[in-house]
């Protein structure tokens, strides 16, 4: 059986610090990480192949796409336990937005040939946009569940998911072929390899796959191939500083109380 | 264009799929009627891959895109409030295009919501009602609203960002192609064209997003983002019809559970919140809180950082990866102020933080800070705030 983890490589965003002077956005020095949605899904893929493996072998194969030094992340899964790393890279491919990175995804993973369940987080911490999972599971033409928190059951070509809605979760079984994208439990954290898997990671099969090696037309890809196009990017507007009351609280929390009944806020 | 091919073998799946009752089977070959409105769910269910849909690229004829079109998203027979909010702005947007509202509602028993739609500014509403159609699937709703959308052709198309749209509006725009940006905090017309807002690295820039030569635009926005205004109008009802199958659906729903607490008001249709973070220090820290909220009618919020430590449910967390807020007053206690915070309530109409750490950055986007421990400080304030609401 084959499983396929789609991952990226992000900046961590919560190390982005932005020039007091400018507003604009240091990304000097801000280190780049597996996206964690991702590496969770790594890791329920990696669970599920661990619960099953007496029954069904199971293949991990990881594909990203992203520039040459996104491998670091790929060595990270296979580290972590994945058992093939494919990185999509090409200059052709720069640029794409999340139509265009479905569509290079897709073609890698028809590529393959057989899959039978595709990984992907909800989202990524850069773009927080959760749509390249779906728009993946459409080219693929399968079934797609999101939001999956926790893998139930697996038996007789069927797995059960949980998936958290709005106000809870639904249980929800799919035939296979079928698509998940994971969201990370409030207590996930990503966990580093040790040196030893680290060692032994670089000893997997890695491939670089290009937009040769995917065929076809090359204006598809890439920032050519995207509908979506940034026309402007820039600091969000500052909110003005307010009254901060250090000293004297009672007279302070008197004052604000006063101006939210000036303001009529209640 | 719809077009099978000869290795057609007449299995006749397609036609037990087609929701709008398009396609018969005749001579063990597939028969494409007019009916078909290329929704493209044959194409996914045919096991030989004889259906192919070629779409014209749009970039020729846009002019016939018109229109600006909203998933009026159902929860059960009732409509979520992001469905007012999304027409609202879609009012604003028509009318700078001089084009109508279209709101689209999938369910069962959805048609009346229709009148509702109309008094926040929608002229036609769309309404395909039929069993499969609820609960929401994305099987089931994915085909029948890119059918909607190949017959029609909207010029611009809006979804909630909620859990259901993201699921839904990455599907419709890959099978049609099309560009979606998500959560956008800013829709406007520039030169006839959708400028689309949104933040970018987790908050910390903007980018403004257009989507020249593909129709419609698409773009999904989170509850709370817009206001909903009343412009009120008779909006015609134009009822849809369609067929779906048990078998097209291929997610089988096993259960459904609710665990947003009873009679814990929800944070995003609150009008005051108050939120605790870490500096709360404990699960019964947040009883203080919950006294003032309900002192001024509000509900209870949280940072990432309280929900994680099972301080507070899930379902009160602002911020990034919880809920947007924009209430008229938010006031947050023990909370540092992380970007992932701040994107989730920075325009709320007052903010007020009350921190011991005088540089904490919540104090930058606060109209009134408080230095202190929310221990000291919360009693005084709701003293304070029954003194002054007795007058």
């Amino acid at each position: 059986m084959e499983f396929v983890v789609l991952v990226k490589q992000v900046p961590d965003t919560t190390e982005v610090k932005v020039d007091p002077k400018t507003g604009t956005l240091i990304r000097d020095g801000v280190p780049s990480i597996l996206n964690p949605f991702d590496q969770f899904a790594l890791e329920e893929a990696l669970r599920l192949r661990e619960k099953i493996k007496d029954r069904i072998p199971v293949n991990v194969t990881v594909i990203s796409m992203g520039p040459p030094q996104a491998k670091t992340a790929i060595m990270k899964c296979l580290a972590l336990g994945a058992d093939k790393g494919i990185l999509l890279s090409d200059r052709t491919f720069a640029g794409a937005d999340t139509w265009a990175t479905s569509l290079t995804l897709a073609e890698a993973v028809k590529k393959l040939g057989k899959f039978d369940i595709v990984f992907c987080g909800q989202q990524a911490i850069d773009g927080d946009t959760a749509q390249v999972g779906p728009e993946v599971a459409q080219l693929l033409g399968i079934p797609q569940v999101t939001y999956v928190d926790s893998i139930l059951g697996f038996e007789n070509n069927k797995i059960t998911v949980r998936s958290l809605t709005d106000d809870g979760y639904r249980v929800v079984e799919v035939k296979l072929p079928m698509l998940l994208t994971c969201s990370t439990p409030s207590s996930f954290e990503p966990s580093n390899p040790s040196m030893a898997a680290i060692l032994k990671a670089n000893k997997k099969p890695f491939e670089i796959w290009t937009a040769e090696t995917l065929g076809g037309d090359k204006s598809k890809f890439g920032l050519s191939g995207s509908p979506t196009q940034v026309s402007r990017v820039y600091s969000p507007p500052v909110r003005g500083k307010g009254v901060v009351y250090k000293e004297n609280i009672e007279e302070g929390i008197k004052k604000v109380v006063e101006a939210l009944m000036d303001k009529k806020v209640i | 264009m719809i077009t099978v091919s000869e290795k057609c073998i007449g299995c006749s799946i397609c036609a037990k799929t087609c929701p709008f009752g398009a396609i018969t089977v005749m001579d063990k070959k597939a028969i494409i009627s007019e009916a078909c409105v290329l929704c493209g769910a044959c194409v996914q269910v045919c096991p030989v891959k004889a259906i192919t849909i070629e779409r014209k690229a749009v970039s020729a004829d846009l002019s016939s895109f018109r229109d600006v079109w909203v998933f009026a998203e159902c929860e059960g027979e009732k409509l979520k409030g992001v469905a007012l909010e999304l027409t609202t702005k879609a009012r604003e947007l028509a009318d700078a295009l001089n084009q109508k509202v279209c709101a689209v509602l999938l369910g069962t028993n959805v048609k009346s919501n229709a009148e509702m739609l109309g008094r926040y500014g929608a002229d036609v509403v769309y309404v395909a009602e039929h069993k499969m159609l609820e609960p929401y699937t994305t099987d089931g709703y994915a085909p029948v609203i890119v059918g909607l959308i190949s017959k029609y052709k909207p010029n611009i198309m809006l979804f909630p960002a909620t859990k259901v749209g993201r699921d839904l509006a990455p599907r419709v725009a890959a099978s049609l192609g099309l560009g979606l940006t998500a959560d956008c905090t800013g829709l406007s017309i520039k030169d006839g064209l959708l400028l689309q807002t949104r933040p970018a690295f987790g908050g910390n820039v903007m980018a403004d997003i257009l989507c020249p030569n593909t129709r419609p635009q698409m773009a999904t926005v989170r509850p709370n983002v817009f206001k909903k205004v009343e412009n009120p109008r008779k909006a015609e009802v134009v009822e849809v019809a369609v067929d779906l199958k048990e078998h097209t659906i291929r997610t089988v729903i096993k259960e459904i559970v609710k665990t947003a607490t009873p009679g814990m008001k929800k944070i995003d249709e609150a009008d005051i919140i108050v939120s605790g973070g870490r500096g709360i220090g404990s699960k019964e820290g947040f009883k203080l809180l919950e006294e003032l909220a309900e002192l001024l009618g509000g509900a209870v919020g949280a940072s990432r950082v309280a929900v994680d430590l099972g301080w507070i449910p899930k379902s009160a967390q602002v911020g990034q990866s919880g809920i947007t807020v924009a209430p008229k007053l938010y006031i947050a206690c023990g909370i540092s102020g992380t970007i992932q915070h701040l994107v989730g309530m920075k325009d709320s109409k007052v903010i007020i933080a009350i921190n011991k750490d005088p540089e904490a950055p919540i104090f930058n986007v606060a109209d009134y800070g408080i230095v202190g421990d929310y221990q000291k400080v919360v009693p005084l304030l709701i003293e304070e705030l029954k003194r002054a609401m007795k007058k």
